[in-house]
């Protein structure tokens, strides 16, 4: 298994990095936030995205995409991710074309995946419908109708669900509420009659919404996937979205370890400069390791997605461990990373609040560490 | 770069040939404490085919692969060498040789050893003749190593060598020592430091064995009274031992932090024994057939494992990102301090498993597994003091890796 970067994976590291650092600083999130953007990201720099590809990144080139794959998409959401770029890179990218390209019939993905790779298209998974992660805990139904389906229930953390033209729901077709078994997924058509979308205002500032339908009658074509055995694919393409989220947060975690070691080596108190103070240089030394376990999990991850002979349940043990890992280390360092800081970090003024609330919605989106712990004690038989 | 492959190649399917033929089938399951082949003046050799096996790895230099040929090693490359240790992994082969020799004094010999050192010395490590130990700390010297106080002074061409040691691992066994002196009183502590060996049998040396919390220990106490060392035994510059003792240390904590590695995979079983797997053992123990019924230990254990996955992965990752660069380095000191305190965590969830079952100390109310749990969960509190407390290993990481200011680099006190 290969944990470090080739060549190109490093050239294209170091690109983001570049973009990310002069285009889209935490001040673009800040005056998205203040001035309560109606798309909630910015449109140019997102053109400016596109333009470098990273919405075709992990696409196949047969569908219009750069086949870099999932190892390539990992690069440009950890780098996006170090200055919380506002983008629909997770919403869209990560898990819309993900679930389009696993579960996608060759039509489906024929018509949809070279528009997202375009910036044509934006998609947003509705899955959650409680307050915690549960993807088999499913209410909505879809029921049999004459030319299709009709969907009903309510769905709640859609990313960027606002501004979707396209929801991939997740409804169950037959059983009851816990089974996995009678689950499908359906491409559903924002526009639609019965489709009421009303966006949720997150800690983090990033875009998310509350989705409810009501009997919403769509297309037999919508289906996506198999009826009632949905599950298993989703589980999948949940799995890729865990870690690849999980990338997100790697680059976010090393900004702020960054930040606070750099503060370490500046702030002066008692005549001497704080990073001197060994309660201090601990608990920084600590962050240091377990970030170093992140970054092995994250490369570690993203290659098993990339090797074609890796077995789903090795995926699932994997996405559970980096997430449940990355979920835990965001947690510490950001806590970290406004204690560290003082008094100044409490401010709204400095940057590193951003970082602590973007830390708390991404643990718990797609499973906190409870959630991935016990689903990891659960496939290995304990 | 075809041919270079082709060549590793090659060599794969060679060395696997050579180890289907030689290495013996007892040699092929896994390791029993008594067994370990330590070598030495007067080795033991508790099963006949270890020594047979130690002499045909001996004669390839594959107990020290990649050291060069000259000097009794394998002279592999590597890539050469990953693939032997992948071959030896393969068929689940034991270590032919375990030794401080190999672990720790050859690689600074290699560094910074005179040829004449070198040949002489080099050699009888590969084949296991000499068994070494490591004279480091003090009764008044632990982690402020470089305080220490055991003095060498030059008479005609000898040094004459007394104090003590402590903590020094096989001491009543070994038959050589690699020791740090003090040769310098005048100086600023780190500058009059000198690496030096010496014969175990000279004159005025003597051992005795310490009792740990745990019970019989391999550690001692260790004497020189007016001992008699050839001046030639000095290694590198007179005075310049420090440099020597901090590279061995990082050799010393990439071997430690090797435990914790092992605490994870002994952990994906494989053996018969109840206590082989934290999960194993919370269920037995409990009576739990599909799944551990105590929440709470259920969550601790996944976590621990958990960590000890990516922990390994990170060492995984170390290997293959020094593949391009050098020798162990400060990421040693984490390595050695994350995987000393996961296999601390192991004992401690050990002992939650195994209930009051864990908690024996001798006698025919426990099995010898659960005997063994009680003794090295106190053994394992060691992990984080030998070879540089986690104190000290957190210390050079915010030093070296984060380039954090020392406080106490006007006192020159602290520098492990």
């Amino acid at each position: 298994m290969a944990l470090v970067l080739n060549e190109d994976q490093q050239l294209l590291k170091d690109s983001a990095k570049n973009f990310c650092q002069q285009n889209s600083p935490v001040s673009v999130l800040r005056r998205l936030r203040d001035s309560k953007d109606e798309i909630g990201f910015d449109q140019n720099l997102w053109k400016q995205m596109l333009e470098l590809g990273w919405a075709g990144m992990a696409i196949p080139e047969a569908y219009g995409g750069f086949d870099f794959g999932y190892s390539g998409l990992g690069i440009v959401l950890e780098e996006s991710g170090r200055k919380l770029t506002s983008s629909p890179l997770i919403s869209t990218v990560l898990i819309g074309a993900t679930a389009i390209n696993e579960i996608g019939s060759e039509e489906q993905k024929r018509e949809l995946l070279p528009k997202i790779a375009a910036g044509e298209l934006m998609l947003s998974l509705a899955l959650d419908e409680g307050i915690v992660h549960c993807p088999n805990r499913i209410k909505a139904t879809a029921t049999k109708s004459e030319d299709g389906y009709r969907i009903s229930g309510e769905k709640t953390f859609v990313l960027d669900g606002h501004v979707a033209d396209k929801l991939i729901v997740v409804a169950r077709t037959s059983g009851e509420t816990e089974n996995a078994e009678g689950i499908s997924l359906f491409l559903v058509d924002t526009g639609l009659a019965g489709v009421n979308i009303s966006r949720t205002w997150m800690v983090d500032s990033r875009n998310s919404a509350k989705v409810s339908f009501d009997n919403v009658n769509i297309d037999a074509a919508c289906l996506l996937g198999d009826e009632n055995g949905g599950f298993a694919a989703l589980d999948y393409v949940l799995d890729i979205a865990r870690i690849g989220l999980a990338a997100e947060m790697l680059g976010s975690i090393e900004e702020v370890f960054e930040r606070i070691v750099e503060y370490l080596k500046q702030r002066e108190q008692f005549g001497v400069l704080i990073g001197s103070f060994q309660g201090l240089q601990h608990r920084a030394a600590n962050m240091y390791s377990e970030i170093e376990l992140c970054k092995s999990v994250v490369r570690a991850a993203l290659a098993a997605l990339d090797n074609k002979s890796s077995e789903r349940d090795e995926i699932a043990e994997l996405a559970s461990i980096t997430k449940a890992k990355l979920s835990e280390v965001f947690f510490l360092v950001s806590n970290e990373g406004v204690q560290m800081h003082g008094g100044i970090g409490m401010t709204d003024e400095f940057d590193i609040g951003f970082y602590i609330k973007r830390a708390r919605v991404a643990q718990q989106y797609l499973g906190d560490a409870a959630f991935h712990r016990d689903r990891y004690a659960s496939l290995n038989n304990f | 770069m075809n041919m270079q492959l082709q060549a590793l190649d090659d060599f794969r399917i060679s060395t696997r040939k050579w180890l289907e033929k030689n290495c013996p089938p007892s040699m092929r399951t896994a390791m029993v404490q008594e067994e370990i082949v330590w070598g030495g003046r007067n080795p033991h050799f508790e099963n006949p085919e270890s020594k047979l096996w130690l002499e045909r790895m001996a004669v390839k230099g594959w107990t020290c692969p990649t050291w060069p040929t000259e000097f009794g090693g394998g002279g592999l490359t590597k890539e050469e060498a990953i693939i032997l240790n992948e071959e030896l992994r393969r068929i689940n082969a034991r270590p032919a040789l375990t030794s401080f020799g190999i672990s720790m004094l050859g690689p600074v010999l290699l560094e910074y050893g005179s040829h004449e050192q070198q040949m002489e010395h080099l050699p009888k490590i590969v084949r296991g003749e000499i068994r070494w130990c490591q004279g480091y700390s003090e009764p008044g010297s632990g982690s402020d190593l470089a305080s220490l106080k055991t003095r060498a002074e030059l008479q005609g061409e000898h040094y004459l060598i007394n104090g003590s040691k402590v903590w020094t691992s096989y001491a009543d066994k070994a038959d050589w020592i690699f020791c740090l002196v003090r040769t310098d009183f005048e100086v600023p502590k780190h500058s009059g430091i000198s690496f030096i060996l010496f014969d175990m049998s000279s004159e005025g040396v003597s051992t005795k064995p310490i009792q740990l919390i745990s019970g019989a220990s391999p550690f001692c106490e260790t004497f020189f009274d007016d001992v008699k060392v050839p001046a030639s035994n000095l290694v590198g510059r007179l005075n310049d031992g420090w440099t020597i003792a901090k590279r061995l240390l990082q050799h010393e904590r990439t071997m430690i932090s090797s435990f914790g590695l092992a605490s994870g995979q002994s952990d994906r079983g494989g053996t018969t024994s109840t206590v082989a797997s934290l999960e194993g053992a919370a269920m037995h123990y409990r009576g739990d057939r599909e799944k551990l019924s105590d929440p709470v230990l259920r969550d601790e254990i996944a976590q621990f494992k958990i960590d000890s996955a990516a922990f390994a992965l990170t060492s995984q990752r170390s290997v293959e990102e020094s593949k391009h660069g050098q020798g162990p380095n400060a990421t040693s000191s984490m390595l050695k301090n994350y995987g000393c305190e996961l296999n601390k965590r192991r004992y401690e969830i050990l002992m939650k498993a195994l209930g009051s079952q864990g908690l024996g100390w001798e006698g025919d109310g426990f099995d010898d597994d659960e005997l063994l749990v009680t003794r090295e969960w106190l053994r394992s509190k060691a992990n984080s003091i030998e070879g540089g407390t986690s104190e000290i290993q957190l210390n050079v990481i915010a030093k070296r890796v984060l380039g954090l200011p020392d406080i106490l680099s006007m006192s020159k006190t602290n520098d492990k």
